[in-house]
């Protein structure tokens, strides 16, 4: 690590004896970044954002809120109607979280096709997969407190999922809830959790970053950083390329908030809970949906729930399930043509995920989801095999191969290498 | 220090049981932690109610909540005892017979919880769908049940429960 000199003397005299200053400096402006890096990689900033953007709001929401069966619904309509700006702040939570998830759902699948889970990044991957499961189960228990009717049918499901567990399931059931059903002792626990949780999304992403910067972004390309002229500094070209991004995403986010608040969300939670009457067409929010067509999809309670999870747990594993030396789909006529197949594939499942389990809709779902994990299991392993990749270039500064290399680009590279 | 093997015995020994009293302590200590979350006292002491049959007219049926639970209790039509009473235990995805679900006949009392995902069915009120066995049908993911509650059709994997109860006079039960 290069020492930076500073220049103002506090900053020096702080430095000396707390090194923040040289560590941000060596991690946010130094930190040699691919060159070649599209606006894909802009996602990642993006997900920060919003987390932080969810804390913030999420804070303000609970000096405002009350977890009690009698009381969560009310002072969830006491902040639409009467704290100053509290519509504003519910709906930017409201909307953040379903924000959150499109940032990160399009950050795994850049991850996916530029093979960014391959070695080294093995760890950095299976980290933000374990963010993702934290996000969803924030969300879901997040869901639960304006105790809507969508809130209590959802926390009803979900937490019966658990009761398909053979033998001791119904006890787990029974434990979740603190009672017989969902009722004030879950809400409670619901809301604590629901606190503590983003904050552990924090340590997970701390970690996440931790393990990128050892060896940096991968990039479009897919193949190492060969010296000094394939990167630039992360500041000031990532900084405000991120800045950029951010300023786009606010603003598609601000549209959503301001003009269509309630797109996302559900009518029905708009109803008070009441544990004697189920809505006729629940739904999990959209985020969900595509995991929650692959729970209808299994005729079985275990195997759906089985099933459901196993469509994360296959994620986790992917680093050793696609063993091709090559990272990016660009290299990869087959594997890019899979590549959609698996997005159009997932997309489905989202939207039978919000159709009734009956007819043609569970026809569909059965295939979708059987789609899914033989993608996974059976043709990222044989592609990895049989796949004839294209030639990759020499380095990122060099992208078309043969193609005559600069005298003075030659010498860095020269210079570089010794 | 000496390194004899004698010693290392003794070490190991030390070490295997320094380490088991921890996990032991550590036990202790997450007992009382994980167990909180089950139903407190309070919670438990709410669990008995008692209901009076008389007002429900045949072909009638209510709901009443115990255990933040909805109870189902229908008084059934002769037709739908003898519906109930005459399918082959070899229809059944969970044999049960209907005369052993019952206290009286003419009363049905089950839990209004589908077995699959915990959803309400319909076929309470009239002008519900009542599923293609004239019980109840499950909107959720859609399971049907039989004029018994049993299930004949869907993902769930069980009849609706029975709760324990009793007849404390000819009109009055205690449901828990
Ligand atoms: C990972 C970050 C987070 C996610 C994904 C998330 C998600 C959600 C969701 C989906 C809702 C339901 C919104 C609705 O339909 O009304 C919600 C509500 C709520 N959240 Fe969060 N949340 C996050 C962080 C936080 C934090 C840090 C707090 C701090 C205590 C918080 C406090 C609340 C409160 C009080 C409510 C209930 C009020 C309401 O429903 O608007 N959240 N959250
Ligand atoms: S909860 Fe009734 S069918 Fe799923």
């Amino acid at each position: 690590m290069s020492s930076p000199e500073f220049k103002n003397p506090v900053v020096k005299w702080i430095d000396h004896r707390l090194p923040v200053f040289s560590f941000m400096h060596h991690e946010l402006h130094e930190y040699p970044t691919p060159r070649n890096l599209s606006y894909l990689w802009n996602l990642g900033s993006l997900a920060g954002l919003a987390l932080v953007t969810m804390i913030v709001t999420g804070i303000i929401l609970a000096m405002h809120y009350t977890p009690h069966v009698d009381h969560a619904f009310e002072s969830v309509e006491r902040i639409m109607r009467d704290v100053n700006h509290g519509w504003l702040i519910r709906y930017i939570h409201m909307n953040g979280a379903s924000f959150f998830f499109i940032v990160v759902y399009i950050h795994i699948f850049r991850g996916l096709y530029y093979g960014s889970y391959k070695a080294p990044r093995e760890l950095l991957w299976i980290l933000g997969v374990l963010i993702l499961l934290l996000m969803m189960a924030t969300a879901f228990m997040g869901y639960v407190l304006p105790w809507g009717q969508m809130s209590f049918w959802g926390a009803t499901v979900i937490t019966n999922l658990f009761s398909a567990i053979p033998l001791i399931g119904d006890s787990i059931v029974v434990w979740l809830w603190g009672g017989f059903s969902v009722d004030n002792p879950t809400l409670s626990r619901f809301f604590a959790l629901h606190y503590l949780m983003p904050f552990m999304i924090v340590g997970v992403v701390i970690l996440h970053i931790i393990a990128l910067h050892r060896f940096g972004s991968n990039n479009p390309l897919g193949i190492d950083v060969s010296g000094k002229q394939d990167t630039i500094p992360f500041h000031p070209y990532y900084t405000s390329k991120d800045l950029f991004g951010a300023m786009v995403f606010l603003t598609i986010f601000a549209s959503a908030i301001f003009f269509y608040p309630n797109f996302l969300g559900h009518p029905d939670n708009y109803i008070p809970a009441n544990p004697l009457q189920t809505p006729a067409h629940i739904v999990p929010e959209w985020y969900f949906l595509p995991f929650y067509a692959i729970l209808r999809a299994i005729p079985d309670k275990l195997g759906g729930v089985l099933f459901m999870f196993g469509a994360i747990a296959v994620l986790f594993i992917l680093p050793w399930l696609d063993r091709s030396p090559v990272r990016s789909g660009r290299f990869r006529p087959l594997f890019k043509m899979f590549f959609w197949v698996l997005l159009a594939d997932c997309v489905l499942l989202g939207y039978l995920g919000g159709k009734p389990a009956e007819g043609i809709y569970v026809t569909l779902s059965r295939l979708a989801t059987a789609y899914y994990f033989i993608h996974f299991l059976v043709i990222l392993p044989l592609l990895s095999v049989v796949e004839k990749t294209r030639p990759l270039p020499q380095s990122i500064s060099m992208p078309v191969t043969g193609a005559g290399m600069s005298a003075a680009l030659a010498a860095k590279r020269g210079k570089a290498d010794v | 220090m000496s390194d004899t093997v004698e010693n290392q015995g003794r070490r190991d020994f030390i070490v295997v049981a320094t380490n088991t009293m921890l996990a032991v302590g550590a036990a202790a200590v997450a007992y009382p932690f994980i167990n909180q979350m089950n139903p407190a006292a309070d919670t438990l002491a709410l669990s008995s109610i008692e209901v009076d049959v008389s007002g429900i007219e045949e072909g009638q049926a209510i709901t009443v909540k115990w255990r933040g639970k909805p109870v189902f209790i229908r008084h059934r039509t002769a037709a739908e005892i003898a519906l109930a009473d005459q399918v082959s235990m070899d229809d059944l995805r969970d044999p049960e017979g209907d005369m052993d679900r019952v206290e009286k006949p003419e009363y049905l009392v089950i839990q209004g919880i589908c077995t699959h995902l915990g959803c309400v069915p319909l076929g309470q009120k009239i002008g519900e769908i009542k599923g293609d066995f004239n019980g109840w049908f499950c909107p959720c993911h859609g399971s049907h049940y039989d004029t018994s509650g049993r299930i004949r059709k869907g993902p769930a994997p069980t009849n609706l429960e029975v709760p324990p109860y009793a007849f404390l006079s000819d009109n009055v039960i205690k449901i828990g």
